[in-house]
């Protein structure tokens, strides 16, 4: 909540400096700190909250990936014994098979031999993973969707579905990283700015203006020439530029906030900047971030989407949505391909967005409570 | 009955969103008549105002305010129900037939636009004049209200001017169609003291003159006194007392209005430690605290200028008395309180219980905690976001961190009570936020928060100024309790003479950085010798 600002309707408070009791109606919200308060308030906006709990199943189900879909069943039994695929690699020859190398439960031979007689298996929900190549498709790759491929299959014969799920995990955790240091390397210099003024400030935002006119998307295309393309590259990459809006946010909380009165009378009784800076300023200037993180994730997950459109993204291989876009793009009329894809982009931006909305209404203080 | 009256309104009512703010009330003006509407804030009494100009937004308002003045008649008739006229009716109405001047002219002056545009503005509108009829007529209302070189003064931004000029051109557009009702919402809040009786015998000659009504909303009884013919008082939305002034001055009928009478601070201090001799408290001379200001030009790019807000101080404070500072706003007190605080750099010799200020946190340390502070604003020195019990236990975890948790919130509780606020009047009191309580009592929870720590000095920034009088008086009481209990020493820093009269053993009287005169209460406030001195005595009597 940005400091404690008084907003009303009139130029007088009601009952601001009166020694009257707050009215009796003001009892039920009596002794909630401001978050648990902006907490409440969210909580009571219907599509907001809901967006929240769709998504935070969405990321649930997406983390359990390999128990949703996986090319390897969770659990079987051959011959009396049981075997756990999912966690450990077994060679063809366990079930009868002819070669040394691992087992390819999809191959009708295999499948024979895991259901004849008392042997059992149980497949994930999809019984594909990200990049298992479905060599028994029916159809020609890309495969339309099917019984056996729900979402069909993009251009080299992997399931869609499975492509989707670990693609919106590598997106989401991506986003999530990235917001994550976004936000720790923006609070941190807008703090330091906005705390100590001058010409701390002054330097810092020389120095932000200097680092904010570099071309970032020329330094990732030269940096993925030069170096090995892996996620954690695209992470620091993108960190070292996404806390430049954050800080501005951030330093100008500080600077409002640390000329009032309870940040002097912190001084007056001794306490160090830092301890000032933690236990009053900070939580007093948490407003913007908050309000902008499901942005900034949205953000996120946006700028990975694009960058793995025009391939300068995850390495090949890796499970990516825009990686997607692009084949939906070179196999037009492989409309599932396009069409699955952007509908998993629109929903998650849609619900991060909704989230944003609602929790900026939370911590607006001039929305009254209802 | 004689004439008519101006305005009659009967059975106001003014709610928003379901909660009513005013509840019905009854008051007339007649023409020419000074009405006084008293109370404490979120009375009603601005709302009030307001709604009879149909200015307040999203509420719902009921009753009828019939006034009889309307000059280029509405509807045919010169008469009209302010309540029930169309935004469109209401519109010819304002401004012409009834004007309002605000608390603060620097936010209710364009600052686009010099004044003498904005004065010029309203006539054309209203009166339909010419650009060059307008503007004369402008520049000749500014020399009503008193403004001097009122021509030059006339193409000036809001910026430009003083505070008391502003306030003035403010009251020059409202009277520039000769309304027959002037509402004025607290027209000199906001001013310094020495300009308040100037703005008001100003209101008084141009409503003797123009012969219109004013309706004064105000929470100061001493202008009331002066200024006013009657006078009605207002309490939770409610009228609970109208009449004459000098009557109800004389003889209030409503407990509420005598309290308000009664709120006026009474001096109830000890001179009892003053025999003790010892080393003084606080100790000065020749301070001179300057801030770095930029200079123009060329040269500012390589040095700063200097503005100098206290000259040359020189006081002595000794333990369990008050020394007063008073002043106007840009006086210098209030740096002068930073500067003992050791928040800002000053020159000079100040002495601390026996020690200065020094660059090094460590031997800082004894000083900040024999000295404390309580800010003005209640609402801005408590932190939103931290509990009771974490405010007021915060010196402690500085100045004994090593305390415990249980040990230090008994020290807590004992603190709170020493400020009248315990357990049984707020349940669970500890774990509460500053929100849920009100101005006096988010002062008193400062002042507890001081007090934690022990502190032989408490410095107090205009303690009292954004609270009401009956609040007010709470509050110095229970400074004065606490002073006479532990031989506590205040620097008052206040621009009230009242609160200097009720507090203060020595006064120091600064203007525009000096020290204008200095001495005991007595002989400052009994026999001022300095202009300055006088004057502000005399606006208080």
């Amino acid at each position: 909540m940005s400091g404690w600002t008084r907003v009303y309707g009139l130029s007088n408070p009601p009952d601001a400096a009166s020694g009257r009791l707050p009215p009796e109606g003001a009892a039920a919200q009596l002794s909630l700190s401001p978050s648990r308060r902006a907490w409440q308030r969210f909580s009571r906006n219907r599509l907001g909250f809901c967006s929240l709990v769709l998504f935070c199943a969405l990321v649930l189900v997406s983390l359990l990936a390999e128990v949703v879909s996986n090319d390897r069943p969770l659990l079987l039994k051959y011959e009396g014994n049981y075997y756990f695929p999912i966690v450990t690699v077994y060679p063809e020859k366990t079930f009868g098979g002819d070669f040394e190398t691992a087992t390819d439960y999809l191959d009708p031979f295999i499948q024979n031999k895991l259901s004849a007689g008392s042997n059992w298996v149980i497949y994930a929900p999809n019984p594909y993973g990200p990049k298992t190549l479905n060599y028994f498709a029916k159809e020609p790759n890309p495969s339309r969707p099917t019984r056996d491929n729900w979402l069909g299959t993009d251009d080299r014969g992997r399931d869609l579905l499975a492509q989707l799920i670990y693609g919106f995990r590598v997106s989401v955790l991506f986003a999530l990283a990235l917001t994550f240091t976004g936000v720790v390397l923006g609070v941190l210099s807008g703090a330091l700015q906005g705390y100590f003024g001058g010409k701390v400030d002054l330097a810092f935002q020389r120095f932000m203006e200097v680092w904010g006119s570099m071309p970032e998307l020329y330094l990732l295309i030269i940096f993925s020439a030069v170096f090995a393309p892996s996620i954690a590259l695209l992470l620091v990459l993108l960190s070292l530029f996404g806390w430049l809006g954050l800080s501005d946010y951030v330093r100008a909380e500080f600077l409002r906030n640390r000329q009032l009165d309870y940040v002097r009378a912190a001084r007056a009784m001794g306490l160090s900047p830092w301890q000032i800076i933690i236990r009053h300023v900070l939580p007093n200037s948490m407003t913007p971030v908050v309000t902008f993180l499901p942005f900034r994730m949205s953000a996120a997950i946006l700028a990975l989407t694009s960058l793995d459109f025009l391939g300068l993204g995850v390495p090949p291989g890796t499970p990516s949505l825009g990686e997607l876009l692009s084949q939906g793009k070179n196999n037009i009329d492989a409309w599932w391909i396009s069409l699955s894809t952007f509908a998993v982009l629109v929903t998650t931006l849609l619900l991060l967005t909704f989230m944003g909305d609602a929790l900026r209404d939370a911590l607006d203080p001039r929305k009254a409570d209802r | 009955m004689s004439a008519p009256n101006l305005l009659d309104v009967q059975g106001l009512r003014v709610a928003f969103a379901g909660k009513e703010v005013v509840r019905g009330i009854d008051f007339s003006i007649a023409a020419g008549e000074k009405l006084a509407l008293v109370g404490e804030s979120g009375s009603g009494k601005t709302v009030t105002a307001l709604s009879l100009l149909g200015l307040v937004q999203g509420a719902q308002t009921s009753g009828q305010a019939v006034f009889r003045g309307v000059q280029d008649t509405v509807q045919g008739r010169a008469q009209a129900d302010l309540l029930a006229l169309s935004e469109r009716d209401l519109r010819a109405v304002r401004g012409r037939d009834i004007a309002m001047i605000f608390q603060e002219p620097m936010t209710a002056l364009n600052p686009l636009f010099s004044v003498g545009n904005q004065i010029a503005e309203v006539l054309q509108l209203k009166e339909g004049l010419s650009p060059s009829q307008a503007h004369q007529a402008a520049v000749a209302l500014l020399a009503d209200t008193g403004i001097a070189e009122p021509e030059r003064r006339s193409h000036a931004f809001p910026h430009q001017l003083s505070g008391g000029q502003r306030q003035r051109a403010m009251i020059a557009m409202a009277l520039a169609c000769q309304p027959r009702l002037l509402l004025a919402d607290e027209p000199t809040t906001a001013l310094d003291v020495s300009l308040r009786a100037q703005i008001l015998d100003l209101l008084s000659a141009l409503q003797k003159k123009n012969g219109m009504a004013v309706l004064l909303i105000t929470h100061d009884l001493n202008l009331v006194r002066r200024f006013a013919d009657r006078i009605a008082v207002m309490e939770n939305g409610l009228i609970v007392e109208q009449g004459p002034v000098a009557e109800v001055f004389a003889n209030p009928q409503h407990p509420y209005t005598r309290q308000l009478m009664d709120s006026r601070p009474v001096r109830d201090v000890t001179d009892a430690f003053s025999s003790v001799a010892s080393v003084p408290v606080m100790q000065s001379q020749n301070l001179r605290v300057s801030y770095p200001v930029s200079i123009a030009g060329f040269r500012g790019w390589f040095k700063k200028g200097e503005f100098v807000a206290v000259k040359s101080a020189s006081f002595t404070l000794s333990k369990g008395r008050t020394l007063g500072v008073i002043g106007e706003s840009g006086s210098g007190k209030s740096t002068l309180a930073l500067a003992v605080l050791g928040l800002h750099p000053s020159q000079g010799e100040l002495q601390l219980v026996g020690q200065t200020w020094s660059r090094d946190a460590a031997t800082n340390k004894v000083i900040r905690r024999a000295v404390q502070v309580v800010f003005q604003d209640p609402f801005s020195s408590l932190s939103p976001r931290m509990t009771i019990e974490e405010i007021v236990g915060e010196g402690l975890r500085v100045h004994q961190p090593e305390l415990g948790i249980e040990h230090r919130r008994q020290r807590v509780v004992k603190a709170l009570l020493d400020v009248g606020m315990t357990e049984s009047q707020f349940p669970r009191l500890l774990q509460r936020y500053p929100h849920e309580f009100s101005g006096g009592q988010r002062q008193r929870v400062a002042i507890a928060r001081a007090l934690m720590v022990e502190p032989d000095l408490l410095v107090l920034d205009e303690p009292t100024s954004a609270l009401d009088v009956t609040v007010q008086k709470q509050v110095l009481e229970l400074l004065q309790r606490l002073q006479r209990e532990r031989g506590l020493s205040y620097l008052l820093i206040t621009h009230d003479v009242d609160v200097i009269r009720a507090m203060a053993h020595e006064v120091l009287v600064m203007q525009a950085g000096e020290v204008l005169e200095s001495g005991t209460v007595d002989e400052v406030l009994l026999s001022p010798k300095h202009p300055y001195t006088q004057l502000l005595v005399r606006q208080t009597s």
